[in-house]
């Protein structure tokens, strides 16, 4: 049974549909990937999963589970957790503040889990009371991370989190996502960055025009003539 | 000099300790729940009335009574949320204000049925002020209300930096998408939001009452520099609201000193215009406040 | 049959006010139901016109601006022009501004015209007010000089009504759809939004100050409460509500029957023992909030819900 399943999903946020048929399920322990152009409709398939779409058909199944009318709060309370794209940390909480909101559902003492976020992300430690805001996109993006993983949550859901970051940085968010994922945690991962995406796939999605075009293993799309021309060949390396 | 600062400057500060405590209410709940609550001036209206009853039933010094006051302004604000703001959760902001905008009058009506509109004191009688250095002049109600503005301020800083609560309502304001999306229960923090924004209003309401006195239209009187303020401060800043709070304070007070020659600089008449032209300076020049808050 | 005479009297007061009413509704439904304008400070527009009419149209006095006798019609032509010149300078500071922020910025500008209309006795005679304001038709031998003032109120509703229908469904008042359903597209599509904005805004002022004049002359008498915000304001924006926002009929039609309903539960509560009368005007004011409250609960399209111009076919210009 996969962790999470988006079964058949067609809706979008006004009136006009944006994912048209859209399934795509994540494995225990896999990292899964969404590729595709820009307004393919990949942010979008992935907030569908916390109820911020109107939907006209489909559901989302949480390990089995139809979570599809769930509140927010409910879902990221179910253990899925989220880092969005942009607007992704409290600019004006400290760094530490931040995590600890991230902490805000559990019940128990989260500084045990903090120690080992900042063993994740060095430069947090040292910024800790700094004001988030002020920090570095790289340090941004791993306060955001860090955040969403103050819950041990059962998957992340990571929407670009290398989009307008040097590339030094992006080799770092890639590796800190399979170290995360070496640690059991199930990731789902929208990502530009086609060619770097996909190498640490294990299998990934290209969604395009809000639709489902192919799926493979993950060295399996790297190879895949199709997906070549579109992102990876005619354009040299994507630029992120 | 002493003039200045005895009729001027000292008078300004009180205000702006009043408008500072009602500017933070204001602040918050515009940042948070994303609207102008125009019904928080008689929030204010509310808070001195019920401690006037409750210093009529037990006979106590109105600072006694005052966390009862607020406590009570904050259950009914609670209960106005309940029942009029939050059907429009997801409605678009101009509903909502004409929501507060009747619930404004509805207030106001109620509080003139049940207490009438006479003018009331809460403090009976006229207290000498203390002349320290043969000529500063300090009322014992004025060190009242500033020290007390002060410790509550000082409860609002310490809320929103070292509880759980307070810095989930910092980030709500920061972004009310990203806390639900943290899974901080949104609900929760938005009745902490009315319960400590009434609370601070109750508490200028009652200070405005023992410097001045309890009427019907003294929250009215205070909405627009209390919006001016907390629109100066920065809309979801707490400490902007109070730093914005007291420059109106002060501002409206100086305005009617003789800066240049005999008369008033601007006619006491006037001194509401103040506080409206600062506010339409910064909408124009920085929106955001000096301390860069929300713009929407 | 002295009964039903004053009942009639009783109606054509209730029509001549409740068209005023009406005027302000329309004024209104142009920035607000139109252009998603909220102007919370209707009263002060109103009080500028009445002033302005007042001062025009009276006999010289010691204690205000005055003296000049002109005719009424120049009276409320130039409430008009004051009111839509003072709704420019504000509609050219604050048109940009979000609902809220503009709600509180016309609220203050609301408040300063009452305060500047209080203090400067010179011209206006402070809080005693204006009075011996000529009034259209007063030669007239009764009912007639009241039915002269209702019909050329009613007629005035008629004339607005028509232009403010025809100026809907002209280009000028699709952009103005244009703009309210989507803004993005409307710039996009080289509209300047501002511009269109401010327009509106005047209007609704000059409007508003219309009808400020028709009541300076109808009472014969101004004073600063004009810029009330029960009265002035917020009572406006009730009937607009309630009638239908964004629509001119529904305009008229809230404005006449809250009018009608003020009014009558004014009549209710003077008959009652003098504490309770004065308690009760309160109770009124609560339960207009109150009904207001259900309306934006349960019916926020009002009695008579904006009917959306449809589409031209083929066309893009109200996408």
């Amino acid at each position: 049974m996969a962790v999470l399943e988006l079964e058949n999903i067609t809706g979008g946020y006004g009136e006009t549909e944006i994912l048209h048929d859209v399934s795509l399920k994540v494995g225990a322990g896999e990292v899964v990937v969404i590729i595709g152009p820009n307004g393919a409709g990949k942010s979008t398939a992935m907030k569908a999963v916390f109820g911020l779409l109107r939907l006209s058909t489909g559901r989302v199944l949480l390990d089995g589970e139809d979570i599809t009318s769930m509140p927010t709060e409910q879902v990221v309370r179910h253990g899925v957790c989220y880092v969005p794209q942009t607007a992704n940390i409290f600019p004006s909480l400290t760094v530490e503040e931040n995590l600890e909101m991230g902490a805000y559902v559990r019940k128990d003492d989260y500084r045990p889990r903090m120690a080992e976020i900042y063993d994740l992300f060095p430069p947090l430690a040292e910024k800790r009371r700094q004001m988030a805001g002020t920090l570095s996109g790289g340090q941004r993006q791993m306060v955001a991370m860090g955040k969403a993983l103050m819950l041990k949550p059962k998957i992340l859901l990571v929407d670009e989190p290398t989009a307008g970051l040097s590339p030094k940085f992006r080799g770092e968010i890639f590796k800190v996502v399979q170290d995360i994922n070496g640690a059991g945690v199930p990731i789902l991962m929208v990502e530009q960055n086609a060619k770097q995406a996909l190498s640490i796939a294990d299998r990934a999605y290209v969604l395009v025009d809000g639709r489902n075009r192919l799926d493979d293993t993950g060295p399996g799309l790297l190879a895949n003539r199709e997906v070549a021309e579109m992102f990876l060949g005619a354009r040299g390396t994507n630029g992120g | 000099m002493m003039d200045f600062i005895n009729f001027h400057l000292m008078p300004g500060i009180i205000l702006g300790s009043i408008y500072a405590l009602g500017a933070i209410g204001i602040s918050m709940t515009f940042g948070i729940l994303r609207f102008a609550n125009f019904a928080h001036g008689e929030t204010m209206t509310l808070g001195a009335y019920f401690a006037f009853t409750l210093v009529q039933l037990t006979g106590w010094h109105p600072l006694a009574v005052l966390p009862f006051a607020m406590i009570l302004t904050a259950a009914v604000a609670l209960g106005i949320d309940r029942v009029f703001y939050k059907p429009f959760r997801a409605s678009p902001a101009i509903i909502l204000v004409i929501a507060s905008f009747g619930m404004m009058l509805m207030i106001r009506s109620v509080i003139q049925f049940s207490w009438g509109v006479q003018l009331k004191s809460l403090v009976p009688g006229i207290q000498r002020p203390y002349i320290l250095f043969d000529a500063l002049r300090i009322s014992p109600k004025h060190m009242l209300i500033v020290g007390s503005a002060l410790m509550l301020m000082l409860a609002v800083h310490l809320l929103l930096s070292r509880t759980k609560i307070g810095k989930a309502m910092r980030a709500m304001a920061d972004s009310p998408e990203l806390a639900r999306l943290t899974g901080i229960d949104t609900e929760m923090v938005i009745r902490a939001t009315w319960v400590v924004g009434a609370s601070l209003a109750a508490a200028a309401g009652v200070f405005l009452a023992i410097d001045t006195h309890v009427e019907t239209m003294m929250g009215f009187k205070l909405l627009l520099p209390v919006f001016a303020a907390a629109i100066l401060g920065g809309i979801g800043r707490p400490y902007g609201a109070m730093a914005g709070g007291l420059i109106i304070g002060i501002a409206e007070e100086l305005s009617s000193y003789a800066w240049l020659g005999d008369g008033p600089l601007l006619a006491p008449g006037y001194k509401a215009g103040v506080a409206f032209t600062i506010m339409v300076a910064m909408l124009i020049w920085r929106p955001s406040g000096l301390f860069r808050g929300k713009v929407f | 049959m002295d009964q039903a005479y004053g009942i009639f009297l009783y109606i054509v007061s209730l029509l001549t006010m409740g068209g005023i009413y009406a005027i302000l509704a329309l004024g209104l439904n142009i920035q607000f139901g139109f252009t998603g304008l909220f102007n919370a400070g209707i009263a002060g527009f109103f009080a500028v016109g009445a002033y302005v009419s007042a001062i025009l149209t009276t006999a010289p006095s010691a204690r205000h601006l005055g003296g000049y006798e002109l005719p009424v019609v120049v009276g409320l032509v130039a409430a008009m022009m004051v009111s839509g010149a003072i709704g420019w300078v504000v509609g050219r500071v604050c048109i940009r501004l979000r609902a809220d922020y503009l709600a509180i910025a016309t609220i203050g500008i609301a408040e300063i015209l009452r305060l500047i209309l209080k203090n400067e006795t010179w011209a206006t005679n402070g809080a005693r007010g204006v009075s011996m304001v000529p009034k259209p038709f007063e030669y007239l031998p009764e009912p007639w000089n009241q039915l002269g003032l209702m019909m050329l109120v009613l007629s005035i509703v008629a004339v607005l009504y028509f232009l403010l229908e025809r100026a809907r469904t002209a280009p000028w008042g699709r952009v103005m759809s244009a703009i309210r359903e989507n803004e993005p597209a409307a710039r996009a599509a080289g509209k300047n939004v501002e511009q269109f904005r401010i327009q509106a805004f005047v209007t609704g002022c000059a409007v508003m100050g219309l009808a400020g004049g028709l009541t300076a002359h109808y009472l014969k008498f101004i004073d600063p409460n004009a810029a009330e915000p029960v009265t002035a304001t917020f009572l406006v924006f009730v009937m607009l509500i309630i009638g239908g926002s964004g629509n001119n009929k529904g305009a008229i039609l809230g404005a006449i029957l809250m009018w009608t309903v003020w009014s009558a539960t004014e009549l209710v509560t003077s008959r009652l023992p003098d504490d309770w009368a004065i308690r009760s005007a309160y109770m009124r004011v609560f339960l207009i909030g109150l009904v207001l409250q259900i309306v934006l609960q349960r019916f926020p399209g009002g009695i008579l819900p904006e009917r959306r111009l449809r589409a031209v076919k083929g066309g893009k210009s109200d996408r």
